[in-house]
């Protein structure tokens, strides 16, 4: 049952990155709009204090950027669920090992 | 409206770290007590659903775009520290590898989208949904926390900006709240689509204990 259910829910995300994602506004996002207005934007603008390795979503050595987006977010979907499934188990774990 | 480093001095982000670092200590506490076998597939799930979603600008006005945050979203689905959980692995993974959010607001990021998104959220939501009985008060309640929970993060997103002194409050404030009053209805409608998806294909999920 449950098994189900993840698999449409990770059609429906890498769905929404195929097919949304490359046509999603560029525009700036509600925070970078005041910045911009209210002039401080260039304070975000400094070196980046961790160079990522896929920055706005882009994955930099693909030059067709709608399937550089679509590639980073698929590596992300990827991530997400795999990181908190582990994080799910491992909490579970300790869960039982503490129930003994 | 994940917050890029540079923008917050560092008393404000440090309070911030330390607040996001005990809540959600907190949160796994909690979580890690309660969880259900079953509700880790549904949170790994959602977080990949939240952060495809997230990457969705959608435009609102004036050359101004908003996407989905998902916070309210995993709360109603997981409950407040299993959703708050949820969140804060999403916002950390977008500013380690996407660069979405700085690294020093990390914890500015985690508390305005992930502990007022989910946490402060869930009880939000319980409180509009009380007086309703029927079904039609889910939607109702999801409807305006998801609103509500965007236009405080981002008043609180103002706030700090304040403090930090970035900018005037009497500017920043009614600039954040209003461009999110627009994107929050963003916000709304996905969180309740989603919810009303939920609970046709799969009502048995609505059901499922909260942590």
């Amino acid at each position: 049952m449950m098994k189900k259910f993840v698999i449409i829910g990770l059609i429906v995300s890498a769905a929404l990155v195929l097919l949304i994602a490359p046509f999603a506004s560029s525009w700036p996002d509600g925070l970078e709009r005041v910045a911009i207005n209210l002039g401080f934007i260039e304070k975000g603008e400094g070196l980046p204090v961790l160079r990522s390795p896929m920055p706005d979503y882009m994955l930099n050595f693909i030059k067709d950027e709608r399937l550089s987006t679509i590639l980073a977010g698929l590596v992300g979907i990827t991530v997400m669920f795999l990181l908190v499934y582990v994080i799910g188990l491992l909490l579970k774990r300790r869960q039982n090992m503490e129930k003994n | 409206m994940h917050i890029p480093d540079g923008f917050l001095d560092p008393k404000t982000w440090i309070t911030l770290d330390a607040v996001a670092t005990g809540t959600v200590g907190l949160s796994v506490y909690k979580t890690s007590r309660k969880l259900r076998e079953r509700m880790i597939p549904l949170m790994g799930v959602l977080a990949a659903f939240i952060f495809a979603a997230q990457m969705l600008n959608f435009p609102v006005a004036g050359g101004t775009s908003g996407h989905f945050v998902g916070g309210v979203l995993a709360a109603i689905l997981l409950g407040p520290f299993a959703g708050t959980l949820v969140m804060t692995v999403v916002i950390i993974v977008q500013a380690l590898l996407f660069q979405d959010g700085g690294i020093a607001v990390l914890g500015a990021n985690v508390f305005n989208m992930a502990i007022v998104g989910s946490l402060l959220g869930y009880y939000i939501f319980r409180a509009i949904k009380m007086p309703f009985k029927s079904d039609k008060g889910l939607y109702i309640s999801a409807f305006i926390t998801s609103w509500l929970v965007v236009v405080i993060s981002s008043s609180l997103v103002a706030i700090q900006l304040a403090i930090s002194k970035t900018v005037a409050l009497a500017v920043a404030l009614p600039a954040m709240a209003g461009v999110h009053a627009l994107i929050g209805i963003g916000e709304a409608l996905i969180t309740v689509g989603i919810i009303t998806l939920v609970k046709k294909v799969r009502p048995d999920l609505m059901s499922i204990e909260k942590v």
